[in-house]
């Protein structure tokens, strides 16, 4: 195909990301496992990129966890999110930033229901004024938080103190990415990349210096199946379908996983723990589990942050190797410390094989 | 009440059901299918034959409760169906009337609603610190294990605000805003949702010999979140 041609096939993927003025709505996910991440995001934003982001403490849940597990009707769920349009709107805003992946792909989804069946709607509109008195626009722009940094990444690397660059050999990290499914396998023209090639992540890991590995199970669900991590007797499910996706990476001997999802990443570190408890088997180099990391921390590491103050201590999985390979100075003994510098324990294990 | 015709009031069904050819691309590209003894081809031809007696049968099986929702079904289908959102229109379905607690799977939508649901509506998240007992989620490890027993300086030294007043991470949502949760649950159905799941539930918990004069059934909850009769996995 031409290069032109090219270019043409490529606008298909491509989708608008605002340029400032966001309002931020938070992941529960993350909050619970990353919420160093949504900080390192925040500053990110407003401290290196010097963007106006805007976060309204009155903001819930989508409850779209609830949704996904069925326990919330499609009525209250809409409403609900209507609702977080409309303290948007009051505070004058006019792009969503969502951390999550699952309220990103539930935004797209009730927008377009609304595009879709129009009385839906007008039936939320007056739910929402019935319960609330309050009204609401439309957002003009939706945006995941990685559509962000996505779209920042070259500033980014501009600041950059490290490079995804192995030190002691010289050659690029070789990342393996894993995108979550609703970011982009519901609604397509929603993520950068579409669902056949996100390229969301792959444009940071290419621009901060590592490299892309492809794998033959790239594209699987991590296993998270709501209900079927949810609930304690169904998490065979969650667990076999990450363990798919390790067996099809491991040959590539990745350096790392990068994520953009909430619970991928939590799941992707945990899974490797319970499989070396149950069977001893490991995924990484030299007996060890392959570092999982979210984007904002990938890209906190290579702007130079503190691995603590990202919150990789918060991970089973141990990131060390990582940070030894990439150059990155830290110190081990605050690891475990508070805020105050004093240690606040010490899991009684940490790692998987390592 | 025909079942179909209930079905077609849900937009999701009207999205999620365009013209299936039983192709069985879903079934290829879907986790539940590679794990659980599930064919989500299966579920589209049974519910566009509109046969009432199948969909009844449906609506009280294991099956529809071994979706992941994942969408991947979506991105798929060469005809436009999301068999994703075909199950969604089920369940609800299968909880409205009471069905879901035929199956070991159904049943396990009390355990969700108590915590989930109940944490939406009284705490603005779907999930909080407090649910990660390492009893109930040994997965989370010892590390997980850390952070519970050391939840307010873990977060405090992430920046997070765990039930602090103000914005950030975890912080607590204003009673205010909860008040505009809770009227919402009032008038869209959510009440209404939690009510049949806690009235079918206890009708059943009576049925397999629970006893609980307060009818909170929490030996019930224990047994439904952690049985599994070992039947459902691909074998």
């Amino acid at each position: 195909m031409k290069a032109e041609g090219k270019i043409r096939v490529w606008q298909d993927y491509q989708k608008e990301i605002a340029d400032d003025h966001y309002f931020y709505v938070r992941s529960c996910i993350r909050q619970n496992f990353f919420p160093g991440s949504e900080q390192t995001f925040l500053k990110i934003l407003r401290t290196e990129l010097g963007k106006d982001i805007y976060e309204n403490p009155h903001h819930t849940t989508c409850s779209g966890i609830g949704y996904h597990s069925d326990v919330v009707p499609f009525d209250t769920i809409q409403t609900i999110v209507a609702r977080q349009f409309a303290l948007m709107t009051e505070a004058g805003y006019k792009n969503l930033a969502a951390s999550c992946i699952t309220s990103f792909g539930i935004y797209n989804e009730i927008i377009e229901t609304w595009k879709e069946f129009p009385s839906e709607l007008e039936k939320v509109r007056n739910f929402l004024k019935s319960a609330t008195g309050r009204e609401f626009e439309v957002p003009q722009n939706v945006a995941h938080a990685s559509d962000i940094v996505y779209k920042f990444r070259d500033d980014i690397a501009a600041r950059k103190k490290f490079s995804l660059i192995n030190q002691h050999t010289g050659e690029p990290l070789k990342i393996v990415e894993h995108i979550g499914c609703h970011y982009s396998k519901m609604f397509p023209s929603k993520g950068v990349g579409g669902a056949e090639f996100p390229h969301v992540l792959v444009g940071m890991i290419e621009s901060w210096g590592g490299e892309v590995i492809d794998y033959p199970e790239r594209r699987h669900c991590c296993g998270f199946g709501f209900r079927q991590y949810l609930v304690m007797s169904n998490r065979g499910y969650s667990v076999s379908n990450s363990r798919k996706k390790f067996e099809s990476m491991e040959p590539y001997i990745p350096d790392a996983i990068l994520c953009n999802c909430p619970g991928c990443p939590m799941f992707l570190d945990r899974w490797q723990y319970v499989i070396e408890e149950m069977e001893g088997k490991t995924f990484g180099e030299n007996g060890a589990g392959i570092p999982v990391l979210t984007y904002e921390e990938m890209a906190g590491l290579v702007l130079g942050y503190d691995p603590w103050d990202l919150g990789l201590q918060m991970h089973q999985t141990n990131v060390e190797p990582l940070l030894n390979k990439i150059g990155i100075q830290y110190n081990p003994e605050l690891k475990y410390a508070g805020k105050d510098g004093k240690m606040i324990g010490k899991p009684m294990m940490v790692g998987c094989g390592w | 009440m025909e079942l179909y015709q209930e079905l077609t009031k849900d937009v999701r069904f009207v999205e999620g059901l365009n013209s299936c050819m039983n192709c069985g691309v879903c079934t290829a590209i879907c986790p539940a299918a590679e794990f659980y003894d599930y064919d989500p081809r299966i579920i589209a031809s049974i519910v566009q034959s509109k046969d009432e007696k199948r969909i009844e049968e449906l609506l009280k099986s294991e099956t529809i409760w071994y979706c992941g929702e994942c969408m991947s079904c979506k991105t798929r289908c060469p005809r436009g169906n999301t068999t994703g959102l075909i199950i969604m229109a089920l369940r609800s379905l299968s909880q409205d009337l009471g069905y879901f607690t035929e199956s070991e799977k159904g049943r396990q939508q009390l355990a969700i609603k108590r915590v989930v649901g109940e944490n939406i509506v009284y705490r603005g998240y779907c999930v909080l610190p407090e649910n990660l007992v390492p009893e109930l989620h040994p997965e989370q490890g010892p590390v997980g294990e850390w952070i519970y027993e050391n939840k307010e300086a873990v977060y405090e030294r992430v920046g997070a605000n765990y039930n602090g007043e103000g914005e950030g991470a975890l912080r607590k949502i204003p009673q205010e805003s909860l008040d505009e949760i809770y009227r919402i649950f009032e008038l869209t159905g959510g009440f209404e949702r939690f009510d049949k799941i806690e009235y079918f539930s206890k009708k059943k918990a009576k049925g397999m010999g629970f006893i609980d004069p307060e009818e909170v059934y929490p030996d019930y909850v224990n047994h439904i979140y952690s049985t599994n009769n070992g039947k459902h996995s691909r074998q």
